[in-house]
């Protein structure tokens, strides 16, 4: 890592690129050399997987539709479901859950639970008017009932969305190890149980 | 806190739910009353300040229009400057001079840069804070003659895109849409002129929520803790290329800083 002020003008006078596009070389030197470890926040995050190399390269969807099939189907080869088979938690956990912005920022302590901030981009429980609107509104999901398919369909969402729509802005949260089984389980049932606030009437 | 505020915003502000709720209300209040007012006296009296070893003023600190000129200088930053070879951002600008003319030692200045919460705010912030009122009103105009300068904004565009940490967050993820927000946060669309205009314009800004002004420096390192991403450093490649992709997109605003927010 390139000390940024450590040895003075010299080193500030490697800012001076080419101009035009930047090549992935000179994105490389600039994250090495911008950032540092801060806290669990630490510089090896920098480096991107395939998925976001893929989605970071062309903004949006990848140029490659055949590429793009391909890491889809290996994100849903890669889902882990329930162990037990069980997918529906208790829906007050998953309320908190949904509530909870932290998790995985410097400013976080790694020894808390992660949340799942499902508030900061959907709407859920109608009673909740500080939701994100990034994401599709999810109040009343549970109408959609709670069929085995429907069941598989929502963890895999929860466990990596990238599965099915492969740049979508929101976080893999279980092939990340962002939010536990148990968590995505109590999410789960937040969403799908009749009795969640989110299938409630205002 | 956000159920406190979302309690407030029922009761007052319905109708502007879609925009600041709460804080329009606020900044209505205020008019043209913002605290960062204090902050602007200070920043003035600091750069007319004796200090360091050389016990010497930043009045011959040339910010790009030449020595001691601040006026509409914020306004034209990011820009390429010959005597370090390199495109600097204002905060980056300013610690040059404080070495170069005062003989500041770089890691002194760069131990506390911006405060923490419940601080009464540092010199930097208050040197910027005069330096973007020294420029209000002032058309948005970085320099890009210099190749340097554009391949600072290609760069920029580049990294405004990028994918990375646990939760596959780019600046892009929240700011390249428009009429977004998150929970009540209205989000800018940095992709779009005016929305990048009245965004990098409004920077550095008064935060009613910390009682501190904050400078866009702070600004970008704080977006990336909420990335997950590491910690970005004051005056890096990244974070000037990011100011300068934001302040060209933003080019023939108008600058309004300091800015009121939540």
């Amino acid at each position: 890592m390139r000390p940024l002020f450590g040895a003075g003008i010299a080193l500030i006078s490697a800012f001076t690129l080419s101009s035009g596009v930047a090549s992935s070389e000179q994105l490389d030197a600039a994250l090495a050399g911008s950032f540092i470890d801060n806290g669990q926040a630490t510089v090896d995050r920098l480096q991107q997987d395939a998925v976001q190399a893929a989605c970071h390269q062309s903004r949006t969807q990848p140029a490659d539709a055949a590429l793009a099939a391909t890491l889809r189907q290996q994100r849903l080869d890669a889902v882990v479901f329930p162990a037990d088979g069980n997918f529906l938690g208790d829906w007050q956990r998953g309320a908190e859950v949904a509530d909870n912005g932290r998790g995985l920022q410097s400013s976080d302590d790694p020894a808390q639970p992660n949340g799942g901030n499902c508030y900061a981009c959907h709407q859920l429980a109608p009673d909740e008017v500080a939701y994100g609107t990034l994401g599709p509104a999810l109040t009343g999901y549970g109408a959609r009932g709670q069929s085995e398919p429907m069941l598989r369909y929502t963890w895999t969402k929860l466990w990596d969305t990238h599965a099915y729509n492969l740049c979508s802005h929101m976080p893999r949260f279980g092939a990340q190890g962002i939010l536990t089984e148990q968590q995505l389980k109590d999410i789960m049932a937040f969403l799908l149980d009749p009795a969640s606030p989110v299938n409630q009437d205002l | 806190m956000i159920k406190k505020w979302a309690w407030l915003i029922g009761i007052l502000a319905m109708p502007a739910l879609s925009d600041d709720g709460i804080f329009d209300e606020y900044r209505d209040l205020m008019g043209d009353d913002n605290p960062a007012i204090f902050v602007i006296d200070e920043g003035e009296a600091l750069w007319f300040e004796p200090q360091g070893p050389r016990s010497a003023s930043l009045e011959g600190c040339d910010l790009g229009l030449g020595p001691g000129v601040t006026a509409g200088a914020y306004a034209r930053f990011p820009r390429y400057f010959e005597d370090t070879d390199a495109v600097m951002d204002i905060e980056s600008r300013l610690l040059y001079c404080m070495q170069q003319l005062q003989g500041r030692d770089r890691d002194a200045l760069l131990a506390k840069p911006y405060s923490l919460r419940g601080d009464m705010g540092t010199e930097l912030e208050a040197l910027v804070t005069w330096l973007a009122a020294e420029s209000e009103d002032a058309v948005i105009a970085p320099e890009q003659a210099h190749p340097s300068e554009r391949a600072m904004y290609a760069l920029g565009e580049e990294i405004f895109f990028y994918r990375a940490g646990p939760h596959d967050f780019s600046c892009a993820t929240c700011h390249e849409q428009s009429g977004m927000r998150i929970r009540l946060q209205a989000l800018p669309n940095l992709t779009n002129h005016d929305e990048a205009a009245e965004a990098f314009g409004s920077w550095p800004a008064y935060r009613i929520s910390e009682g501190l002004v904050r400078t866009m420096g702070w600004r970008l390192q704080d977006c990336f803790r909420q990335q997950r991403w590491p910690g970005l450093k004051l005056g890096s490649e990244v974070s000037v290329a990011l100011q300068t992709y934001m302040a060209v997109n933003a080019a023939g605003g108008v600058m309004t800083a300091p800015g009121l927010k939540r």
